[in-house]
Parts: structure tokens; C-alpha cells; sequence
């Protein structure tokens, strides 16, 4: 049995830590992970609750795979309603921590209520006890984990906490594990904050056992670890590169959302590519690059370890910055770099490693800067408000304003409102580029016409991670469509939301999808666990929980209007590239999509379809 | 070229096996005073637990083992030994000729002064013979009374609870283990013990026993009477040298000996629980009572004779102890030294207990409560004096991180 | 010729599959908290160390053992502990300077890397190469001997 079959209740508010059995109906119908703690989620919260409220909760969930040797299996999801957008958050993390609660005999630690002053939660096997956190409260996540170390001297000991973003309720504030591994999206950071709960430490020494079938489950996933090791992305591009191997490739296809999305194509995208990180640096002849590194149980190994520029005007007086830490990923790379028109590789460095200390989004955060800039090149904000002169291409206004945002000083408290909120406020909503309230990652919906859909029908807002369609439109995974066409694009992007939310209710990273379908992920789950996980259950399952996410979203009032972009997207035409002249073809997809989906024209499951999902 | 080792425990059969290694061709003799084959002191309270039988503490389990190695066991006491004439008296009044003489006959337990302390019922805990009596006397129910709680009491506590005994320890310190571990880990060692029903009672002195009708009765320095029907005597021990008085073999609580445990006198050597050497670190001259140190003493002393010279850079205070299975160790100057930085962390809810001493950038000292990962790496960091360089800071700031600072300025460089 | 595990640092990435294969090979159960091969990672520097016992010739361990409990295998040149004779005294454990020889509460016995007879549960599941199984001769151990030396330093060669 790969279910530790034990979740941990905490409520805050009173202060106590209970333990309960699993729902094991619930695990056979959702898996675990996103889709089981979904589940109990929307059983537990009403779907109108005020997501910073005490009324709100919060869910880490590990799944099946977690802590085993499947490949990638070290992962953990955080489920809430999110700050940022009101729909529901789920947000997934590698890293160790993972792993270690799932070894301490859990699968799942439901947080509920609101403590009265700040704690953190210290997990030790069956064990598991509430402190004081006053002394850790406005500490940095880089601080926090030494510390508690330190205190509970286990060096061992994993720790997923927030920074100040999280105590400051940025809206996109995210729980930080492993020093930089991030639930990095929709807040789920800022719910934690809102808690007053500072950290979760663990350690677990009992481990996992009870494998249905060890044997099976070790050729199974021997077979799997193959498949990556063998296939190009997976087996030599991400190991080398990491996601940044798509930098210089999205721009070429003119899919590269440019200064706020008014371009396509970014001119400086090869000084903050992959290739610029591993190019020896004029300054010291070092490249940014140090290693990569592997998240828990992952034979892939695409995380990025940079070290900065000592040289470098944001570090030269702080050595505090000079160790290695988490690197630029794509999506952090285009966000704090395209999204901004800045090509200063160290700059971007610098602001991705305040975005981990201090846990906020990179994306979230890099794309709310973009409209600040616009706003700012349009006279609307100016240097007195900013504090700091912010033209589009401007490496010293990131920067500042990643210093701002993470200590919540100066204009940062409006960065951290998110661009929704903060384009609003000043009185040009449509510069927010955003669905739901989340902002867009990385891929131009122009140039590459799926995402436009995924975006504009992603559960938890704008995301590139509910359903990939770059992996086919771009890399031709697992076959090539045409990215500038939106025609079977509907079925396309059903059929990334269902597999992927399996691949996140597994306790593995969506990443391995560049290599693995549900093909080879069936045989893994078959082995390990009771149930039934043959692929054509496992698509019904992955079908349902993108359901049961739409029902909340629809009961918290979300409705066909929301399942938009931004109007630039959709009159604006891509200045240049491949997809000069387009605009994201939308209207033309999402009717297709409700029908794929068996949903009404307002967007709602029709019976038939609940029925044959058993929802 | 004949050895001679006097005492078969642990370093007399260290070094037996060393020179055999080393020496392939030599005689080697190796003496033992008890009847038993070589055994393990330290084994006995796993006997007294029932855990293991007698043979169980046999140091060599393989049969055949020493006829294989070609040492000859002999059962004898040596009384006296002729350094000019190369030759030692046994108590059978026979004498053996050697041209490299070990001197390994450990320690006795110490006798303190006490009215009463030769009544039988009260025994020490030492040898096998000891353990034979301690098992017949201690029964489920039976009272004991145990003077002396350091590093060897605190041993032998567990075994007597295991055997169904009601315990009062005595101790004359102001806590438990006061001569191995800081005041706030043996606090929790004695929240431990007393939480197992053990009755503790320190900054206490037994200053009389006698016997009842029913068995014994020890009076405390304070007036108070405790009943009992057997009282171990664990208040220390001391190296076993009586019989050396004019030998020539220069001695002060223990057998002086060098970094190449050579003895004043050409060609004997010594090594265990009996000698007294200089301490690593402080150059103090101790007596290091313990089983690994007295089996790297045997080692190097072995290589000496046989013409391979090593040198021991000094006896390393090393103590592993396990409370009730609270897991304690500390190495080195684990006090501290003046002028070095601390770091201490103690957590009595937990249990756990964390202490790192430095001189600069060195690692001179460490204790713990509750770490059982990797503690080996504490008495690397002291012997080898590994400059910690930027980890000195890290370890201030997070002490947990001592093994990976180990790697870190080994492995890693 | 005897083979010993090889590791080249610089190739581990720390996904920690030599811990779970480890401890499954030994336990049945994949729980890093119980491997005998533990992967130092060093954030400030990003390097990840694979350490574990290098079966050392001065073999601390086996020689403060008080009850015979550790044995050298012939075959592969490990140090055995074995279970059934050890009482727990946990000597070992502050005896070996490298901290690779360690109690288990839950056993109340010590465990080390036995080598898995000749077949490497670790080495077979690195997936980089950091970890190999080869010719004692080539592998890096000498390095760690290099430090154990230090610990005496004995000028003369090793008895065994
Ligand atoms: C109950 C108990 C628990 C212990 N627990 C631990 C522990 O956990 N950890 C630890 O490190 N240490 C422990 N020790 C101490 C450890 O046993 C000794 O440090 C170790 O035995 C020393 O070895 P040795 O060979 O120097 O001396 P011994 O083991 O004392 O051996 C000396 C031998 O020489 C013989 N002998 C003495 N005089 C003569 C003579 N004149 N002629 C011939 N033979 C002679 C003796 O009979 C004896 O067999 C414990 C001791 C006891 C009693
Ligand atoms: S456990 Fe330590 S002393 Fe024993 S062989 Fe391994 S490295 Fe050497
Ligand atoms: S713990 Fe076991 S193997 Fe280690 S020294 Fe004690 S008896 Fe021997
Ligand atoms: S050789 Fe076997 S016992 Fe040793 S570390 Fe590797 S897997 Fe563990």
C-alpha cells in the first residue's frame, strides 16, 4: 500500500494536532496528492469562503509515489482557495520535503483555523506539536531552516516555511522547502502567512513501505527511469539546460511574451538563456551556472545552481548572496527578464534568489513588474510613487522592487497586490495580463494558439503547468500539432488537463510528461498500489479531478466570462515572428472545449457528464 | 623473537593478533589470570540483562581461533618480572623468559574505605566471577542499593533493573556521569533513569554498611538508612600495578608510558586500562579507562614490538553510554577550553543534547544526548585536528551540521 | 582483485536513489533514514558527496568490537557486523573517525555497508555514475585513508 493511509489534522486555532485514517474510498477515486486533497478540500470548505480567513484551509498532500523509487517521486502539492484569485490553488513542489513527511507516516496534513500569534508545526514520525514562532516571525525562509535545525538539532530535519511575502500577504506568496524549491503559485504562501503559521519542519525515519508488489514496482520503475534516461529532453537537454532550453527556442517561434506581452520576441533572450548561464562570465571568468541538481528520487535532474557575480552592483557589498543557490528556471528567466525587457543575467539571478528567501512567485511577481513599467513608461506612476525610475529593460527597478516587495517596504506592498488588483487600481485594468487574477507564464498565447486556451481555462488562473500544449505545439511531444492553429486545440488541451492531473496526484513531476504518457505511469501506479491505475481509469481519474476542481470554481461564482484573456491578446496582433499578425483565437476554441468537455455554453458539467465521472 | 602479553582482555588479544599479523614466524604467549578464555568486561551487563550467555562475551568466537593464529593461551597470575634477566614470575612459581614484554592486566575496582564494604552482599561488578555472584543475588524484588554512578555505574544500572531489581543509586557527585558528560545532558540522564523507578540520590555518601537480619543496611552521610539485600560497589577503578612494586617499571597511578607505549625499561610495553598516558590535546597524564582507546593503545604498542614504529598522538577521552536508551557520547575536551567558542543546545523535552567545544578553528570537545547518526566523526574532527576554517561559523550556527563539515574539509576539498 | 565502491562527487545530482535502494536492498522499505550510504549536500557550494564506509584497513570498528560482532568477508573485503553476536554496545560507533558505522534503535544493533555481497543495491541505481563498483586499486578511497592515517600518525605500514 503506497498510502501511509494516516493524514494529520491541525487546528490552529485551538492549537492541537490530531491524526485520522485516510479515506481509502476517496484515495481509489482521486489517487492523492492534488486530486485527494482536492477532494477533501472541497468536501471540507465552502466554495464562497474569503481565502485569507481563518474559515479557509490548507492542504499539503504528497501522493502514492511520493517517497518511493519511482523517478521524481519526491513530490508535494499545497491545495487552498487562492488569495490571488479566488479559484482554487494547487501548488506543486520537488525538493526533499516531500518525501520526508510521506516518511514520517502521512500522506497529508490538513491545517485549519488561525492561530492566535505566530507557530510553526514540528512533524517527527507520529509525533506532531505546535510552537511558538515569535522568534522566527520576519525571518527569511534562508534563516528559518538553519534555525530550526538548530533548535530541534536534527540535521536532517526539512522545512517548508514563508518568508516575509508570506507574513506580508503578497497575494502571490509561496511556500518555500529546501531553501529553493517552491509551491510557488496562487498565493498559497500568503494563506499559510495568514495562519500565522510559519513553517512545517519534518522528519521521518519510518519510511515506505508496503509496496503491493516490490518486485513489479522495481522493474516497473526501472523500465520508466529507462525511458527518461533515453529520451532527448529528459536525458540530455533538461539535465544540461534545465527548462531553460526553451528560451531561446520560444523566442524563435515568436511566442515570448515581450514588455507586458506588447511584443512577441525578445531581443535580449540570448543574454538570459541557458547558453548565457553556462558562458564563463567577463567579469571573473565564471559561468552563472555552477551544477544542476535533482529533486528528491529524480533521475532527471534539471534544477538549476547559480552563483552570482561577486562583482555584480545587487551583490558586490552583500556576501550573504555570494554562495550558490537556486537558479533561474524558464519561467522565472522570462518573467523577471522578457516580461520586463531586461537581459542582465546576474540581475535576474539576484531577483530569483530574493524570490526564494523571501518567498513570492518569480512569475506572478515578474509579470506584475511588466505592467508597472508599462504603467510607469505611460506617465501613470512615476518615480516619486516608485521610488525608483522604471522604464521597461530597467535591471535596477527589478531589482528594488524585489527588495521592496520581500521586506514589504516602499511601492512593494502594491507589487505584491498582483497586476490585476495593482493595473486596477491605477486605472488600466487592461494592462493586467492575467486569467482569474494569475498571471500569464511564459508563452505567448499568439504564437503558440493552445496555451491560450489552457490559459483561459486553468482551474487555478493562468498557468503553463494544467496543460502543456507546448510540449506538442513546440517539441512535438508526444506529436507535433501546429502551434499558430487553433483547430483541435480543444481536444489537445482536455487531454494535457486530464493526464496532468495525474501526474500530479501521483507524487511525480509533470516534467517527466516530455518523456512519459500515462503509459508509462500506469505500470508504476499498478505495482505500488490497490486499485485500479490501468490508463483507461487513470484518464477517468485525471477527468474527474479537473472536474471537481471546475464545480468549485463555478460555485465560487467563477462562470464562461472568466474563462477569457486579456483583451490585448485577443486585438493586438504579434508584431513579429512566425506569428506576425495573429491574435489568440480564443473565440474560436472554447466553444470546441465545452463540448469536448461535456460541459453546458455557460461552462458547467452537464449530469451526463458528473454521472459518468462519478462526481 | 618471543612476546610476552601479561592479561588476555581486550588489549592483550589486540595485540596478540597484531604482532601475529605482523610478525608471522615470532612466539607469542598471551597470560591470563582468570580462568575463562579471553573475554569482554564491557559484555557483562548484556549478560546480566540475559541478552547473551557466558560465551557470548568470549572476545573470540571462532573455535580454534588462537591455536589458528599460533598464540598460546596460558592460564597463570604474574607476580613478579626480572627486566635484567628478561623473565616474569607466576604465581605457580614458574617463570617465563620474553624478549618483548605487554603488560595488559587492566584495572581492579577501586575499595573505598567504607565500614562494612568487604560484608558479603556487597560486590563489585567486574569480572566474570563478579557477574556469576550478581546474577545469583539479584532477583526479581531484590533491593539494591549501586554506590557510585559514573561511567561504569550508569553501565550496569539498566542490566539490574532488567533483572526485576528496585534500585537506589548513591553518588557521591554533585550528578550522574560527572566526569563524562556537562551538567545539562545528565540531567537528562537522570530524568531517565528516575522515570525507569530508579531512586537516584547525588551529593550523596554511603559511610557505613552493616548487615540485618534480612540483608544490609547502608547509611548516607546524612543520616539516612537504606535497605537492601545487595549493594554493588561501582565507585571507579584503578590500574591493577600492586604487583609491579619493584620492578623498575616506572608507575604512578598507572604504568608510565610514551607516545610508542614503550615503558621506562627497554623492551616492555604497555597498553589498556593500565597504563597512564598523556592526554590528546592537554598533555595531561590520564588513566583513559575505555575499551577502543585501550585497543588502539594495543595496537600501536603491538606494532613497536615488532620493530614497526607508530606512535598514538595521545589517549583520546571517548565514552558511549546508553541510559534507559537515551544514547549519550562525548569525546575530548568536552568541557571546553579557555579562550575557545561554544556552542551548546539543550532541549530536556526532546532529550536531546548537543554541545560542540572549539580552540579556534579545532574542535576540541563534544557531547550529545539523542545523536546516534555519524557521532564517529566527533573524534575525527578532535584527533586528526581538522582546521574547520569557514564551518567553525557554520557550526556555531547550526551544530547539527558537524558530519557534513567532517566531508566537507576531508572528502570534499 | 577486490572492488570497492568508486564515487565521484562531481557527477552526483542528489536525487538519493543509492539511499532508497540501500535501504530497500536491507530493510525492504525505502527510507533514507536507514541507508548505509548518506549523501552530504553542500548548498553553499552545490556539490553532493555520497559517503559511506570505505571497509578501511584499520577497521576501527571491528577491532573496538568487544563481542567478536564484526567480521571481514572474505570475498568482497567488507566488514560484517553480524547481528546475532552484537549486544549494542554502540563502541564501534565512536571508534570508526568517519561516522559510518552506526546504531539502529529500532534493531538495537549497529549497521554498516556490508557491500551487499559483491552486488552494490547503490551503484546499481545511480543513475549518473557517481557511484561505481570497481577495482580497489582505481577508486578514490585513499583519499579517506589518507585522513584515517592521520588520526596516529603511523609512520610504519598496516599489519593486515
Ligand atoms: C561492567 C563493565 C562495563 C563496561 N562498559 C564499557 C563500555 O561500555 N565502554 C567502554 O569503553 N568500556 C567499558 N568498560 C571498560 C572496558 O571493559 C575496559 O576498558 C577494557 O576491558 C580494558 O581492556 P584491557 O584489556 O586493558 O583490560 P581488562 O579487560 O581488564 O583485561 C585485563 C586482563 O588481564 C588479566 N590480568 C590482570 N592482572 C594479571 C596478571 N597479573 N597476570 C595475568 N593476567 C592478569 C585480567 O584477569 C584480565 O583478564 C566496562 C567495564 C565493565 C567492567
Ligand atoms: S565502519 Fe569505519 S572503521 Fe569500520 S571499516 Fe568502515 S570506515 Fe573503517
Ligand atoms: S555495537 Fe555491536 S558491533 Fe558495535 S562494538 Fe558493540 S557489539 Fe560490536
Ligand atoms: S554497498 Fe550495499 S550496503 Fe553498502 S551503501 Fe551500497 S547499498 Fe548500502
Amino acid at each position: 500500500m503506497a498510502w501511509q493511509r494516516k493524514i494529520l489534522r491541525v487546528d490552529l486555532t485551538a492549537g492541537t494536532c490530531t491524526s485520522e485514517a485516510l479515506n481509502m474510498d476517496w484515495a481509489m477515486a482521486y489517487l492523492g496528492q492534488r486530486g485527494l486533497a482536492t477532494k477533501y478540500f472541497v468536501e471540507e470548505v465552502a466554495p464562497s469562503v474569503e481565502p485569507l480567513s481563518p474559515a479557509n484551509k490548507l492542504i499539503f498532500a504528497t501522493g502514492p509515489l511520493t517517497g518511493t523509487m519511482a523517478s521524481t517521486g519526491g513530490r508535494y502539492s499545497v491545495i487552498t482557495k487562492g488569495p490571488l484569485t479566488g479559484a482554487i490553488a494547487c501548488s506543486n513542489s520537488g525538493g526533499y520535503w516531500g518525501a520526508e513527511l510521506k516518511m514520517a507516516g502521512w500522506d497529508m496534513i490538513i491545517l485549519e483555523g488561525r492561530a492566535a500569534s505566530p507557530v510553526y508545526l514540528h512533524i517527527e514520525n507520529d509525533t506532531a506539536t505546535l510552537h511558538d514562532a515569535s522568534a522566527l516571525w520576519g525571518k527569511t525562509t534562508w534563516d528559518v531552516e538553519p534555525a530550526l535545525r538548530k533548535i530541534h538539532q536534527d540535521s536532517q530535519l526539512k522545512i517548508s516555511s514563508i518568508g516575509r511575502a508570506g507574513e506580508n500577504g503578497v497575494l502571490y506568496a509561496a511556500v518555500i522547502n529546501d531553501l529553493h524549491r517552491a509551491a510557488g503559485r496562487s498565493g498559497v504562501g500568503a494563506v499559510m502567512g495568514s495562519k500565522n503559521l510559519k513553517a512545517i519542519a519534518v522528519r521521518g525515519t519510518k519510511g515506505v513501505a508496503g509496496i503491493k508488489d516490490p518486485k513489479a514496482f522495481m522493474k516497473a520503475t526501472q523500465a520508466a527511469k529507462a525511458v527518461l534516461a533515453g529520451n532527448g529532453v529528459t536525458g540530455e537537454g533538461l539535465p544540461k539546460f534545465g527548462t531553460q532550453v526553451l528560451m531561446n527556442v520560444i523566442n524563435e517561434v515568436g511566442a515570448m511574451p515581450t514588455r507586458n506581452f506588447r511584443d512577441v520576441q525578445f531581443e535580449g533572450a540570448k543574454d538570459i538563456s541557458a547558453e548565457a548561464m553556462h558562458a564563463p562570465r567577463e567579469t571573473d571568468g565564471k559561468a552563472n551556472l555552477v551544477t544542476n541538481q535533482a529533486c528528491f528520487g529524480c533521475t532527471i535532474a534539471c534544477g538549476r545552481i547559480s552563483k552570482l557575480d561577486q562583482t555584480h552592483y545587487t551583490v558586490v557589498n552583500k556576501p550573504e548572496y555570494w554562495a550558490a543557490s537556486g537558479g533561474l528556471e524558464y519561467e522565472a528567466a522570462w518573467a523577471l527578464g522578457s516580461a520586463n525587457g531586461v537581459n542582465d543575467l546576474e540581475a535576474l539571478t539576484y531577483a530569483n534568489f530574493v524570490c526564494n528567501e523571501d518567498g513570492f512567485d518569480p512569475i506572478s511577481f515578474g509579470a506584475t513588474v511588466g505592467a508597472v513599467m508599462e504603467l510607469y513608461q505611460m506617465g501613470v506612476l512615476t518615480k516619486e510613487q516608485l521610488g525608483i525610475e522604471a522604464p521597461f529593460g530597467s535591471a535596477k527597478a527589478l531589482t528594488y522592487f524585489a527588495e521592496c516587495t520581500a521586506k514589504g517596504e516602499g511601492f512593494g506592498p502594491e507589487i505584491g497586490l498582483g497586476s490585476k488588483r495593482l493595473t486596477a487600481k491605477y486605472g488600466h485594468p487592461d494592462l493586467s495580463m492575467t486569467v482569474k487574477g494569475q498571471e500569464f507564464p511564459a508563452y505567448d498565447p499568439r504564437g503558440i494558439q493552445g496555451m491560450g486556451l489552457a490559459y483561459a481555462t486553468s482551474n487555478r488562473g493562468a498557468c503553463h503547468l494544467r496543460g502543456y500544449t507546448v510540449a506538442s505545439e513546440i517539441l512535438g511531444i508526444p506529436v507535433k500539432t501546429d502551434p499558430l492553429e487553433t483547430d483541435g486545440k480543444a481536444g489537445l488541451v482536455k487531454a494535457f488537463q486530464d493526464a496532468t492531473a495525474v501526474f500530479d496526484s501521483a507524487g511525480i513531476c509533470v516534467f517527466t510528461s516530455f518523456a512519459w504518457t500515462l503509459v508509462d505511469v500506469a505500470p508504476q501506479l499498478e505495482a505500488a498500489c490497490e486499485g485500479d491505475w490501468s490508463l483507461d481509469n487513470l484518464n477517468v481519474v485525471g477527468e474527474r479531478i479537473w472536474n471537481m476542481e471546475r464545480q468549485f470554481n463555478n460555485a465560487a461564482g467563477f462562470t464562461n466570462k472568466d474563462d477569457n484573456l486579456p483583451k490585448r491578446l485577443l486585438t493586438e496582433a504579434a508584431k513579429t515572428g512566425p506569428a506576425k499578425g495573429l491574435v489568440a483565437g480564443l473565440d474560436k476554441m472554447l466553444p470546441e472545449y465545452y463540448a469536448e468537455r461535456g460541459w453546458d455554453t455557460e461552462g458547467r458539467p452537464t449530469a451526463t457528464t458528473l454521472e459518468r465521472l462519478s462526481l | 623473537m618471543r612476546h610476552l602479553i601479561i592479561g588476555n582482555g581486550p588489549a592483550g588479544v589486540v595485540a596478540a593478533e597484531t604482532l601475529r599479523a605482523a610478525c608471522p614466524l615470532d612466539d607469542i604467549r598471551l597470560l591470563g589470570a582468570e580462568p575463562e578464555p579471553p573475554y569482554s568486561r564491557m559484555a557483562i551487563p548484556y549478560l546480566l540483562e540475559g541478552q547473551i550467555g557466558e560465551s557470548g562475551t568470549y572476545l573470540r568466537k571462532a573455535p580454534g581461533h588462537f591455536e589458528a593464529q599460533r598464540i598460546a593461551l596460558q592460564h597463570g597470575r604474574a607476580t613478579a618480572i626480572d627486566t635484567a634477566a628478561r623473565s616474569v614470575t607466576l604465581d605457580d612459581g614458574s617463570h617465563l623468559p620474553y624478549d618483548r614484554l605487554l603488560i595488559a592486566c587492566g584495572s581492579i575496582p577501586a575499595s573505598p574505605p567504607i565500614p562494612g564494604i568487604h560484608l558479603p552482599g556487597v560486590m563489585t561488578c567486574w569480572t566474570m566471577e563478579d557477574a556469576r555472584r550478581i546474577a545469583a543475588a539479584v532477583k526479581p524484588g531484590a533491593r539494591v542499593i549501586q554506590m557510585g554512578a559514573g561511567f561504569i555505574g550508569c553501565i550496569i544500572m539498566e542490566a539490574i533493573v532488567a533483572r526485576g531489581a528496585s534500585l537506589t543509586v548513591v553518588e557521591m557527585g554533585e550528578r550522574m556521569v560527572p566526569r563524562m558528560m556537562p551538567p545539562g545532558a545528565s540531567a537528562m540522564l537522570r530524568a531517565r533513569t528516575e522515570a525507569r523507578g530508579v531512586r537516584v540520590l547525588t551529593s550523596t555518601r554511603i559511610t557505613g554498611i552493616a548487615a540485618t537480619a534480612t540483608g544490609l543496611r547502608a547509611t548516607t552521610g546524612s543520616g539516612e538508612t537504606l535497605d537492601a539485600e545487595v549493594i554493588i560497589s561501582a565507585t571507579g577503578v584503578r590500574p591493577d600495578i600492586a604487583w609491579l612494586a619493584g620492578s623498575g617499571i616506572e608507575t604512578a597511578i598507572g604504568i608510565l608510558v610514551d607516545h610508542r607505549l614503550a615503558t621506562n625499561i627497554d623492551g616492555v610495553y604497555a597498553a589498556g586500562d593500565c597504563v597512564e598516558s598523556e592526554e590528546f590535546g592537554t598533555g595531561h597524564r590520564i588513566v583513559n579507562a575505555v575499551q577502543p582507546d585501550a585497543v588502539d593503545q594495543a595496537r600501536i604498542a603491538a606494532m613497536n614490538m615488532a620493530g614497526r614504529p607508530a606512535h598514538l598522538s595521545g589517549a583520546l577521552q571517548m565514552n558511549v553510554l546508553d541510559t534507559f536508551g537515551l544514547v549519550s557520547v562525548s569525546f575530548g575536551q568536552w568541557q571546553g577550553v579557555a579562550g575557545g567558542a561554544r556552542v551548546e543546545v539543550d532541549d530536556p523535552g526532546a532529550q536531546r543534547y548537543l554541545r560542540l567545544e572549539f580552540d579556534g578553528d579545532l574542535l576540541v570537545g563534544a557531547s550529545s544526548v539523542g545523536h546516534t547518526e555519524g557521532v564517529g566523526v566527533m573524534r575525527a574532527l578532535i584527533q586528526s585536528r581538522i582546521h574547520l576554517g569557514p564551518w567553525k561559523d557554520r557550526l556555531l550556527t547550526d551544530p547539527t551540521q558537524l558530519a557534513a563539515a567532517y566531508v566537507a574539509r576531508t572528502q570534499a576539498a | 582483485m577486490m572492488k570497492s565502491l568508486h564515487i565521484e562527487a562531481a557527477k552526483c545530482t542528489g536525487c538519493l536513489q543509492c539511499e532508497m535502494a540501500c535501504s530497500f536492498e536491507n530493510y525492504g522499505v525505502f527510507n533514507p533514514a536507514k541507508s548505509r550510504i548518506k549523501v552530504f549536500d553542500f548548498h553553499e557550494t552545490g556539490l553532493k558527496v555520497p559517503y559511506t564506509c570505505t571497509q578501511c584497513a584499520e577497521a576501527w570498528c571491528l577491532k573496538a568490537c568487544p563481542v567478536d560482532a564484526i567480521t571481514k568477508d572474505k570475498s568482497t573485503g567488507a566488514m560484517m557486523v553480524n547481528e546475532a553476536t552484537c549486544v549494542g554496545c554502540k563502541v564501534c560507533t565512536i571508534a570508526c573517525p568517519f561516522g559510518t558505522i552506526n546504531y539502529v534503535a529500532d534493531t538495537g544493533k549497529v549497521q554498516k555497508c556490508d557491500l551487499c555481497e559483491g552486488s552494490p543495491a547503490c551503484a546499481d541505481a545511480c543513475p549518473t555514475g557517481a557511484i561505481t563498483y570497481i577495482d580497489a586499486d582505481s577508486t578514490g578511497i585513499d583519499r579517506m585513508r589518507t585522513w584515517a592515517a592521520k588520526l596516529e600518525n603511523q609512520t610504519a605500514g598496516h599489519a593486515d
